[in-house]
């Protein structure tokens, strides 16, 4: 599996706290049995509202990789859609000040690091890429930086998803089939199982 | 670090070892499936030539699609239509359990896992839905997950997870006359923030919370996840197990005392520590109304409108955000706000005592003119309950309509949605922009009580006043 330790590209900044799961991707769009096609449908009614005016429909940010985000995005709906949209626009990291944690952990399984900045930080980058929209934005998970022209600042990530993009166990799957012996094990000590 | 609380009771008993990442292999006992978030987890099992590991652990039903009017088949709606047959197949295919529409037990998941007696204290519960944290009243440890996750759990009954901090969040003394769990829940999100319970769980606590009943401490744990907790419980007690005795999977006999002495082991300790305690008062709560666009921007019925720049700082934004959207105003009540749609439904207030304390109001009334209320039951089994104590005819006589069980326009995947501009009073538990089914419409959360008055005032008022006096 694909070891993840270093995301480098333009950015798309994003403002606003509590941006919640039902505007990344609106819950008409999660009538679908596959996830395919979900990238045109991000932030649906957000950029409808802003007829064009939306950072996903601007065109200095095409082709960006990396989201920047304020505080609690994510919240709300556990739908994995809405990572998946993201991903499939395009976006392979998000820089935010904080995440909600069922998005987070969506993130992780499927190979989108999430990484925290404080508010001055994610700030800087978010102005960077608005005066400068080729400004090229790095994030390391490995330093735990990110560098953003001439700037850079410090960026953390809970240490059990970092590890995992490092090792390249992002994707838990196989590991944790692997210890069957071990699940069967634990089921045996539950009283509930037998009832 | 939370040391002897339930929390890390359960989340010790469940954990198969530590990963090389450092995060914890926890198993899942109960898990619980519906149609919107499976598809894609089923095909992903089928791709990498995965089985389900424990399919006698797993659950399904239909909800977040099902049309609430008519559910004859093929549904009308064919992407809806693809959506039941893909989960009536994968089910098939793996051997799950499948309550679908008409089998007299079909109903939203987290509706329908309590009234059977799947959800017990000391499980660990996973679903792809983030009110799965409804569960925890009955003291397990229950989460949401996304269809990634959805693919480990069927696949190997565990998820990779990091352990989460405890807090305890108490409330102590009396509620009010005319206030519910939804308000006390409400209260705590607006007080501690959506995002102030991130990277914790909730442990409900207090008085009145231990004076809850089961379905009301259902509506608590439910929004747990809207104050930013994955995960919220209520230690187990007599009335749990009153609430689960004789439920279809229940222990019996020997097993049910067996189980009574297990489940008292696993209540937090006297001596048990948190990571951080919250304090409220049950006397400060009132009838709660949102006016915002996060479940956290809500006022008692009696105060007015925040001014923006009385918030904090970092709320300020939002709150704009929040007035432009509503087309309200700072300063203004809530009060005498005309409403278009009453609902009463939903995974938070969709139960028998929620349907009810809503009846009690309705009682000998009639909804206002122009206004369009509907009361959906949580379950199939609700209905029928309800309809046998009457309570539909209560409804249907004051001018509601009277609906078959599911999500409803709680997230509008289905019929059931505003139009336009349109505001609604909602016993739901979102109110984010665009939820209900209109990218313009309005929510406006509070008690199934408080909803039915609205919806006979054809405003949103104070449902004290609705009540007998004694």
């Amino acid at each position: 599996m694909t070891q993840i330790e270093q995301i480098t590209g333009t950015g798309i900044p994003l403002t606003g706290n509590d941006i919640d799961t039902d505007r990344i991707i609106p819950a008409r769009f999660l009538k679908c049995i596959t996830f395919d096609g979900l990238g045109e449908q991000v932030f649906a009614d957000d950029r409808a509202a802003l007829e064009g005016r939306h950072p996903f429909d601007q065109p200095q940010y095409r082709g960006a990789t990396i989201l920047v985000v304020n505080r609690n995005f994510g919240c709300g709906s556990s739908r994995e859609h809405a990572p998946q949209a993201i991903a499939r626009w395009g976006i392979k990291a998000v820089l935010g000040e904080s995440f909600a944690e069922i998005f987070f952990g969506n993130c992780v399984a499927i190979g989108i690091p999430c990484l925290t900045a404080s508010a001055e930080v994610v700030g800087q980058v978010q102005a960077a890429l608005d005066t400068d929209p080729t400004t090229v934005v790095t994030l390391d998970l490995a330093t735990q930086t990110v560098t953003f022209g001439a700037g850079a600042g410090a960026v953390s990530m809970p240490e059990g998803g970092r590890q995992a993009f490092l090792a390249g166990t992002w994707d838990a799957c196989g590991q944790l089939v692997a210890n069957a012996d071990a699940i069967r094990a634990t089921a045996a000590t539950l009283p509930y199982v037998a009832w | 670090m939370s040391k002897g609380t339930l929390f890390d009771k359960v989340w010790d008993l469940h954990t198969v070892g530590t990963l090389p990442s450092g995060q914890t292999q926890l198993f899942i006992g109960l898990h619980l499936v519906h149609e919107v978030t499976s598809p894609q987890a089923f095909a992903m099992v089928r791709e990498r030539q995965l089985t389900v590991m424990y399919p006698q652990r797993t659950v399904a039903t239909v909800d977040h699609i099902v049309p609430t009017e008519s559910q004859a088949r093929p549904f009308a709606d064919p992407l809806a239509e693809a959506m039941m047959q893909a989960l009536d197949q994968n089910c098939q295919d793996h051997g799950i359990r499948f309550y679908n529409i008409g089998s007299g037990s079909q109903g939203i998941v987290h509706v329908i896992a309590p009234e059977q007696g799947l959800t017990q204290p000391g499980m660990t519960i996973a679903c792809g839905d983030s009110h799965t944290s409804t569960h925890g009243a009955f003291g397990a440890i229950a989460f949401g997950i996304g269809t990634s996750q959805v693919r480990d759990v069927l696949a190997s009954q565990t998820l990779a997870l990091g352990k989460l901090k405890v807090r305890r969040v108490e409330v102590n003394g009396d509620l009010l006359p005319g206030v519910y769990a939804k308000d006390v829940v409400l209260h705590i999100i607006r007080k501690l923030g959506v995002k102030g319970g991130v990277g914790y769980a909730y442990e409900f606590a207090g008085s009145a919370i231990e004076a809850m009943s089961m379905e009301e401490r259902m509506t608590l744990c439910n929004m747990a996840i809207e104050g930013g907790a994955r995960c919220g419980y209520v230690n187990p007690d007599q009335i749990t197990y009153d609430y689960l005795n004789g439920r279809d999977f229940a222990p019996k006999g020997e097993a049910w005392d067996e189980a009574v002495s297990w489940w008292n082991t696993l209540r937090s300790d006297a001596n048990a520590e948190y990571d951080d305690v919250a304090v409220f008062d049950a006397a400060d709560i009132a009838p709660t109304v949102t006016w915002g666009i996060t479940p956290g921007q809500g006022i008692a019925i009696n105060e007015t409108l925040p001014w923006p720049d009385s918030l904090p700082d970092e709320e300020q934004v939002l709150a704009q955000d929040a007035f432009a959207y509503m087309d309200f105003t700072p300063g203004q009540s809530l009060k005498g706000t005309a409403i278009d749609v009453c609902f009463i439904g939903s995974c938070t207030n969709g139960r028998i005592s929620d349907l009810r304390e809503a009846a009690k109001v309705v009682q000998g009334r009639t909804v206002a003119e122009g206004i369009k209320a509907f009361v959906v039951p949580g379950s199939e089994r609700v209905k029928q309950q309800a309809e046998a104590e009457g309570l539909d005819q209560v409804f249907t006589a004051a001018g509601f309509e009277w609906r078959e069980a599911g999500c409803s326009m709680c997230l509008a995947m289905n019929p059931d949605k505003l139009q336009g501009r349109q505001i609604s009073a909602s016993s739901s538990n979102r109110n984010f922009k665009g939820r209900q089914g209109s990218a313009s419409g309005r929510t406006l959360l509070m008690s199934p009580a408080m909803v039915a008055a609205a919806a006979l005032a054809g405003q949103v008022t104070d449902v004290r006043d609705y009540l007998p006096t004694h």
